[in-house]
């Protein structure tokens, strides 16, 4: 145990001496309000913002809210991940497939994503339902062109020694260019989830009733600026722990490849 | 489809249409390529104004295009489609710049001295995947409600991907080449403008093509949630006027804005790096 502990004890001070600096922003942030150097209408203290946040944490309000933006995030990228890497693998492995989406998606890359959103809710109202669409939409073309660029990148010499051996095109498709496509494809499925937390959480700050970007403009017009903060940050914490997660998953997935 | 397919044929051997009309000139083929390569989108503008004008959809859901486009001409004439393009522009581009500079210069101090790089790279590692656009109800409440927070808030989600792609760019600059540099007298301030920001420019530029779209989406994210005027803001407004064909003239007009903006940069690049090997090879989507 204690021998576990001193192995565990430099890895502990040089994650402490990386995250340092973190940390001194934090404490200048405490002691702007200890010394008064500006209003706490301007800047709540850290402490009062971290108090807020543990109240908000046990409410079942927070969580609800929680629940229908993860929801909804979660629901749109699984559908934007699904569509986009089918297509994008689509277009590398089938010609006419790729001459017909190819422009099309090239003029729709480019289109600021946020500028869907009134569209979205003209089309399918506040709900569930427009923010699904919105960030389908929105995050479908980061996964295609990631599937398109890795599947377009997979070795010939593969491809051909696949099929001598008698693979069938699907298979092939399956066993050779799928995994060939696969770093590539979770670098630009990353792309999306990033654009996923922008979409919704503005989405949710525009036009919704419900939603942890809704509950911010919510608690601030309400003057409760320590719960805005704190829900401000919770969205900040919950957008890292979904990537460091993502990053964790995606580098095991592709183990196989050292 | 015809058409596609005989695109698909030229594009895979360009030798058959040669051989097939061997005095056709050059640019007619040129622009019948590009014709036929733009078809996909050619068909889809055509299947819009349709199906808007069939009456399967509510002209309400969907507005024919050329509805759209007459509403933005008589926006164009009465003043409101220069001032609000105008407008986004202006935010996005003052932000995208004012990270662009604060951005190259933090990577390139991460770069070079071990100090900034301890303190800037757990604050970019841990910023850089956070959803900064919650901040804005913050950012409103510092700044107010007119450009300087958008302004603020475009530079603040703008800036992450340039500080990266600068600090791995100049970082990785081949040490030869700074070793002779050095070896030859060359003083630290030409040491930056003659070699390491020349030699990290394609990495660099590269954050910059990614930061523009965002400054552009983020731009538009801040109009519709403070309000104010320019594309995202006035689409806002007609969204709650339930004006669709003014919900919809937005939607074309900044995707031109994003389009023409996206191209800029790509021919930018091509200019500013024709020295670099990487002008030489072909260029992808």
């Amino acid at each position: 145990m204690s021998a576990a502990l001193s192995r565990a004890m430099p890895a502990v001070a040089s994650a402490l001496f990386r995250y340092l600096p973190l940390v001194i922003l934090l404490a200048l942030w405490q002691a702007a309000n200890t010394f008064h150097l500006v209003s706490t209408a301007v800047l709540p203290p850290l402490s009062a913002v971290l108090e807020q946040g543990c109240e908000l944490v046990t409410s079942f309000d927070f969580w609800d809210h929680t629940a229908s933006s993860l929801y909804r995030g979660g629901l749109g990228l699984l559908i934007a991940i699904v569509v986009g890497g089918a297509l994008g693998i689509a277009m590398a492995w089938w010609r006419p497939i790729r001459y017909v989406s190819s422009p099309l998606v090239e003029i729709f890359y480019p289109l600021p994503k946020s500028a869907l959103i009134p569209i979205t809710a003209l089309w399918l109202g506040f709900g569930d339902s427009s923010k699904v669409l919105l960030i389908f939409l929105g995050c479908m073309l980061p996964v295609t062109i990631g599937a398109f660029n890795g599947a377009r990148g997979a070795e010939q010499t593969l491809i051909w020694s696949a099929r001598s051996l008698g693979a069938s095109r699907w298979r092939t498709l399956l066993d050779v260019v799928f995994p060939s496509a696969l770093p590539e494809l979770l670098n630009g499925i990353r792309t999306a989830l990033a654009l996923s937390f922008i979409l919704l959480v503005s989405a949710e700050m525009i036009v919704a009733r419900k939603g942890l970007g809704y509950l911010i403009g919510f608690l601030g017009d309400g003057g409760n600026y320590e719960g805005m903060f704190a829900v401000v940050l919770a969205i900040a914490v919950l957008g890292l722990l979904a990537d460091r997660a993502y990053l964790a998953v995606s580098r095991r997935v592709l183990r196989w490849r050292e | 489809m015809a058409r596609v397919e005989q695109g698909m044929v030229s594009v895979a051997a360009p030798a058959p249409a040669k051989r097939a009309a061997p005095q056709v000139p050059q640019f007619v083929r040129s622009l019948g390529w590009g014709l036929v390569s733009w078809a996909p989108v050619i068909v889809l503008l055509i299947v819009w104004e349709a199906v808007a004008r069939s009456g399967l959809v509510t002209p309400f859901s969907l507005p024919s295009l050329s509805r759209i486009f007459m509403r933005m001409g008589s926006d164009l004439m009465s003043g409101d489609l220069p001032i609000a393009v105008g407008l986004t522009l202006w935010r996005a581009l003052a932000g995208f710049i004012a990270s662009a500079v604060v951005g190259i210069a933090i990577g390139l101090a991460m770069a070079r001295s071990r100090f900034f790089m301890w303190f800037f790279d757990p604050i970019v590692s841990v910023g850089f995947p956070v959803p900064k656009i919650a901040f804005l109800p913050i950012f409103a409440m510092w700044f107010g409600f007119f450009d300087t927070s958008k302004i603020v808030m475009i530079a603040f989600n703008t800036i992450f991907p340039i500080i990266t792609a600068t600090a791995v760019g100049v970082a990785g600059v081949e040490k030869e080449i700074i070793w002779s540099a050095r070896n030859l007298g060359t003083r630290e301030r030409e040491m930056l403008w003659e070699i390491l920001l020349p030699a990290a420019l394609p990495q660099i530029f590269t954050g910059l093509q990614v930061a523009l779209p965002i400054a552009l989406i983020v731009g538009i994210l801040t109009e519709m949630a403070m309000g104010g005027y320019g594309i995202g803001g006035s689409m806002q407004t007609a969204s709650r006027m339930a004006d669709s064909l003014g919900v919809f003239a937005g939607i074309v007009e900044i995707a031109i804005v994003g389009y023409a903006l996206v191209k800029l940069m790509a021919v930018l690049r091509r200019r500013l790096l024709m020295w670099h090997q990487e002008a030489q090879e072909p260029t992808t989507v």
